[in-house]
């Protein structure tokens, strides 16, 4: 991804392909490239951030400035799943457990 | 008299004086859905049973009424999907707690309605399903990402509903579709079962015909929930209770009306029209100056809130959706449609090494920046209004390979909402041509709700555009 001296971005469609590996979608070429022009164009966007003096600004990700909110450490039955429950929206299953694929020595 | 175009208020009340059945009421609600739904595409499912679940909740407080829900909420039974073809088929395990909340107060969800795939949207056009149709008029969008709420309301097809909002997603549908909608404060009403798109934002909220219906749905969905910690600890109020307070000695200031996009446009006009209503009524209105720095007595323009909202919902939605596997349930990544391509994929950029200072922390320091832009004027204000949306509902189609058409129709709302301060749309002018509504955006500050629906009702009962109530 190249940088100038502000903060624009380009994407290219290899760094979009890096992207998508990162984020584990699937995308084909023809893709790679419309989404490297999207990427462009929503960052020309977002460079207004760059814009505004956030000197000495803390960040904020709690709105409404609730800290610490715990539970007693006890098991709800409530909200277990039985092993069926549990298993009921798979894909495919083996012996009551879910299959996976492989991911260690993949080919 | 048809019984489907009975506000919620209406419907409790004339069941409870045993005016007619519930079977006559779920007849005309069917009715309405098999003669519109295959056109406007509201509902992705109805449930067949739902007239016998009503009677067994006949003497509760929602007496059995039918409620549509979007399909972003899990419903045991019932398949969930947020509208994208990785939940297709899906089974939810276990309810979401507004859900639960609605039913254990007597409410049927009557159906599942259509949305912007995973709520990536302000149109319902980006739903894996096909778009949904405004039923003011079909040629147009409804808005999104709770458009098949607003419409199934808008329609007839139900008699109030519920949506979720990140950031206009119920403010903007209730005004295209001429219906009224309500964001509450971040925290007021659990996301516990809400298919998660920005967790730091999602607020489910009310949709209805009337601001009183809205006020009752509040009431039921409101409060603290063990199974979402950021929900506010305190008791919640009754809602019902002051909304009919009026606005006298209110101090309401009115926002965004002097940005170059909106000056001149319909959407300015109908901002001043609802001062004047406003001020008729009691309150003192003035207009709170656009600044495009942080200034005593002006609001912050919104033009930073669309990039830091594209960074903070992106890089939440990222996050969010890097749970969807295809192993424990749902189908695979590849199922993935354009828009949701696109924002997990700008969101993984915007975490990932070398870029998340950058980015995301900074987009964070400006959302503090709202903050006390906001914090400030409401020590002046009890209200700001503004326009939920910068024009009218657009033509089906307006948000086809538009990778920002979200995040810039939605613009006049991000600086609230990433504030998490809570805001109501009702309808405050209707377009005779077109059939078209605007919607008039009224805020107020954390947790006061209360002031947004006094002010809400003394508007629409003050105003002709509310199309439930007859003058």
């Amino acid at each position: 991804m190249k940088t100038t001296k502000k903060s624009t971005i380009t994407f290219s469609p290899q760094d979009v392909k890096k992207i998508a590996t990162l984020a584990k979608i699937p995308v084909t070429s023809a893709e790679e490239k419309e989404l490297a022009h999207g990427f462009n164009t929503t960052m020309e966007v977002v460079d207004k951030l760059f814009n505004v003096d956030v000197a000495h600004v803390e960040p904020t990700s709690q709105v409404t400035g609730l800290i610490n909110v715990f539970r007693e450490d006890e098991v709800d039955a409530t909200r277990q799943f039985s092993q069926e429950q549990a298993l009921a929206n798979a894909k495919q299953i083996y012996n009551g457990f879910f299959v996976v694929p492989q991911i260690i020595d993949q080919p | 008299m048809k019984l489907n175009t009975l506000t919620l208020t209406q419907a409790i009340e004339k069941l409870k004086k045993k005016e007619f059945s519930l079977s006559e009421l779920y007849s005309d609600i069917q009715l309405a859905i098999e003669k519109q739904n295959k056109e406007l595409n509201i509902y992705l499912k109805v449930d067949e049973d739902a007239v016998k679940k009503a009677h067994k909740k006949e003497n509760e407080m929602l007496a059995g009424v039918p409620i549509a829900v979007k399909d972003n909420f899990l419903t045991v039974g019932l398949p969930t999907t947020a509208a994208s073809k990785v939940l297709e088929g899906f089974m939810p395990p276990y309810e979401s707690t507004v859900t639960k909340k609605l039913q254990d107060a007597g409410g049927v969800v009557i159906g599942k309605t259509n949305m912007d795939a995973w709520a990536h949207g302000s149109s319902t056009e980006t739903s894996d399903f096909g778009p949904t149709k405004n039923p003011r008029n079909t040629e147009y969008l409804p808005g999104g990402s709770s458009g098949g709420s607003a419409a199934a309301v808008a329609a007839d097809m139900c008699i109030a509903a519920i949506g979720s909002e990140t950031a206009g997603s119920i403010r903007q549908p209730v005004a295209w579709c001429g219906v009224v909608g309500l964001k509450p404060t971040y925290g007021r009403v659990s996301r516990a079962g809400v298919v998660a798109m920005g967790s730091s934002l999602d607020c489910p909220g009310p949709i209805g015909k009337t601001v009183e219906d809205c006020a009752m749905l509040l009431n039921v969905i409101a409060g603290k929930d063990p199974y979402d910690a950021t929900t506010l600890p305190q008791p919640i109020l009754d809602f019902t209770k002051n909304f009919k307070k009026g606005v006298k000695g209110m101090r309401v200031g009115m926002c965004y009306i002097d940005h170059p996009q909106l000056v001149g446009t319909p959407v300015d006009h109908a901002v001043k029209e609802a001062g004047n209503v406003f001020e008729r009524l009691g309150a003192s209105v003035e207009l709170v100056k656009l600044s495009d720095q942080i200034k005593l007595n002006t609001i912050l323009t919104p033009d930073y809130a669309i990039s830091l909202y594209t960074i903070v919902q992106r890089a939440e939605v990222s996050s969010n959706l890097a749970r969807y596997d295809g192993i424990r349930y749902g189908n695979d990544r590849s199922n993935f449609g354009e828009e949701a391509k696109r924002r997990v994929m700008l969101g993984t950029f915007a975490l990932s090494k070398g870029y998340a200072n950058k980015y995301y922390l900074r987009a964070q320091q400006v959302r503090s920046l709202y903050i006390q832009n906001f914090k400030q004027l409401f020590e002046r204000y009890d209200l700001l209004i503004s326009s939920p949306s910068p024009g009218y509902a657009l033509p089906l189609g307006a948000s086809t390979n538009d990778p920002m058409f979200g995040e810039l129709q939605d613009f006049l709302v991000e600086p609230s909402s990433l504030a998490g301060l809570p805001g109501i749309s009702v309808p405050c002018f209707r377009d005779p041509s077109t059939n078209l509504y605007l919607g008039l955006n009224i805020m107020a500050n954390y947790w006061q709700e209360e002031k947004m629906l006094a002010a809400a009702y003394a508007f629409e009962q003050s105003t002709q555009w509310n199309s439930w109530i007859k003058k």
